[in-house]
């Protein structure tokens, strides 16, 4: 059984996100994270560039295959976890401390339709 | 379909282990158990036990045994010692490959066991039938009678000396020795597909799985296929699928050294006479980007002007290396080392160059 952070929300594509204001700090879940295997790379975004509900941002690639990642929001870049690139195996180590953007949402309203953890649950096993 | 695969010997140890199973050539099979890049680690370093047993075994003897199989096989059997293994490929007339495959020199005249891609079982039994008309030979498809496994990595030696309990150090690379298991025949080989020095051992089934538990419990790291390929890939091995198929020949695939043009007639050399000499449109390279992003398979080889010149077989981001590499096959004018070639992964264009296929150097004992 994976982990599921109560106080999170989460994308059917296994995206979490916590929500800072107008800030959306989004990452992948545990479930994502264990079916992935060993992650040797994030393929992220720049800073600035704009991101939309539901669309393919980047990319983790394990050493087997590589998996989009889909933005749970739409918004602009407005950080970018840099530790990624050097470490990018954090994310199998704690996937809710290893955020990878944060985005300045235009459209605060997407985040009705993210899951609950208790509705994420359901598809998470 | 997943109720039409099929399982090996070892299926239900792999599943009491919890590997990650997947479909693999037919077969449900472990594709890791812990994490790829820790076996892949363990069999650079120590050791780690394969199950392989998927692979097909196919017996062919007879009075024109020698015969038969230098008109189907690429490499030259003639003159080949009892216990000993060559490398070569089935082929197509137009020089495509059927399979390739290991062919070992039985201890008895006329007589060989060939050892087959799993995928490919049922379609080389199939060619080696239809073209032994005319020749005086017995062929036999063993394969679901026989386990293998394979014993990886530098202190393989010693471990498999002390499991089977008699001395390997004598036992020289691409030969074989006979023994018993169950009171049936098994096969230790000194080969593998690993880039390092190591063992594969085939024994009837109930003996594969004791194989299988002794080795484990001798400290060897079950591994499964995912860091089977990663090493592979690194040593500069071909996967039949990938690097080798109808559609490539094996003079495509830089493995012109495991065809002897200079034998009688075979399958395929006309194709390949021609191949050599005229020249072929596309080449299998090694490529190295500067950029931890993963040219995986299918992905398009261009120049640096844009145009597509090649396709991706196999990528990964070397676990042994640390670096992002791949083979490709690229248009035979731009296979020469050093030519800058670039990867487009996903919305980018990642900027290479070709190296040498043997990304990785090989420790095989010689």
């Amino acid at each position: 059984m994976s982990k599921i952070l109560e106080e999170l929300l989460y994308s059917d594509s296994h995206e979490w996100v916590k929500v800072d204001g107008n800030i959306a700090i989004v990452g992948v879940s545990d479930f994502a994270q264990a079916e992935m295997g060993d992650i040797t790379y994030v393929d992220v975004p720049s800073e600035g560039d704009s991101v939309s509900k539901g669309e393919d941002f980047g990319a983790l690639e394990s050493v087997k295959a590589s998996s989009e990642l889909y933005s749970p929001v739409s918004g602009t870049v407005a950080a970018v976890n840099t530790e990624l690139e050097d470490k990018p195996e954090l994310i199998n180590e704690d996937p809710y401390a290893a955020w990878i953007i944060k985005v300045e949402m235009s459209d605060k309203s997407e985040l009705d339709s993210l899951l609950s953890a208790a509705a994420y649950a359901e598809i998470a096993d | 379909m997943d109720n039409q695969l099929k399982t090996t010997c070892l299926h239900g140890e792999h599943v009491a282990l919890g590997a990650k199973m997947s479909p693999f050539a037919g077969f449900d099979m472990p594709i890791q158990y812990s994490s790829i890049i820790e076996e892949h680690n363990a069999v650079r370093n120590k050791a780690g036990i394969f199950d392989v047993s998927h692979m097909g075994e196919i017996f062919i003897n007879g009075p024109q045994a020698t015969e038969f199989l230098n008109h189907i096989f690429t490499n030259d059997i003639r003159g080949m010692e009892d216990g000993q293994i060559l490398y070569g490929m089935m082929l197509y007339p137009d020089g495509g490959t059927v399979d390739d495959l290991l062919v070992y020199k039985e201890y008895a005249p006329d007589s060989y066991l060939l050892v087959v891609n799993a995928a490919n079982i049922d379609k080389d039994y199939e060619w080696i039938i239809r073209n032994a008309d005319g020749f005086e030979v017995g062929i036999l498809n063993d394969s679901d009678n026989w386990g293998q496994v394979a014993v990886q990595g530098p202190a393989a030696e010693q471990i498999v000396t002390k499991v089977l309990g008699f001395d390997l150090s004598g036992l020289a690379f691409y030969h074989f020795t006979d023994f018993e298991l169950y009171g049936k025949r098994a096969i230790v080989s000194r080969t593998g597909y690993t880039g390092e020095d190591g063992f594969e051992i085939y024994a009837v089934p109930e003996a594969t799985v004791d194989l299988w538990k002794t080795f484990l419990a001798a400290g060897v790291i079950p591994c499964g296929l995912g860091c089977r390929d990663t090493l592979r890939f690194e040593a500069g091995l071909p996967l039949y699928g990938d690097e080798l198929s109808a559609e490539i020949s094996p003079v495509m695939a830089g493995l012109s050294m495991f065809c002897k043009l200079d034998k009688p007639g075979f399958i395929g050399k006309d194709a390949l006479v021609k191949q050599k000499t005229e020249g072929v449109k596309r080449k299998l390279v090694g490529i190295e980007i500067q950029d931890r992003a993963i040219p995986r398979a299918g992905y398009a080889v261009e120049l640096p002007d844009g145009k597509e010149v090649g396709i991706v077989t196999t990528g990964y981001h070397s676990i042994s290396l640390d670096k992002s590499i791949c083979f490709a096959l690229v248009d035979a004018e731009f296979s020469q080392l050093g030519t800058a070639l670039n990867i487009r992964i996903r919305h980018k264009v990642f900027p290479g160059e070709v190296v040498k296929k043997r990304f990785y150097q090989t420790n095989y004992k010689k």
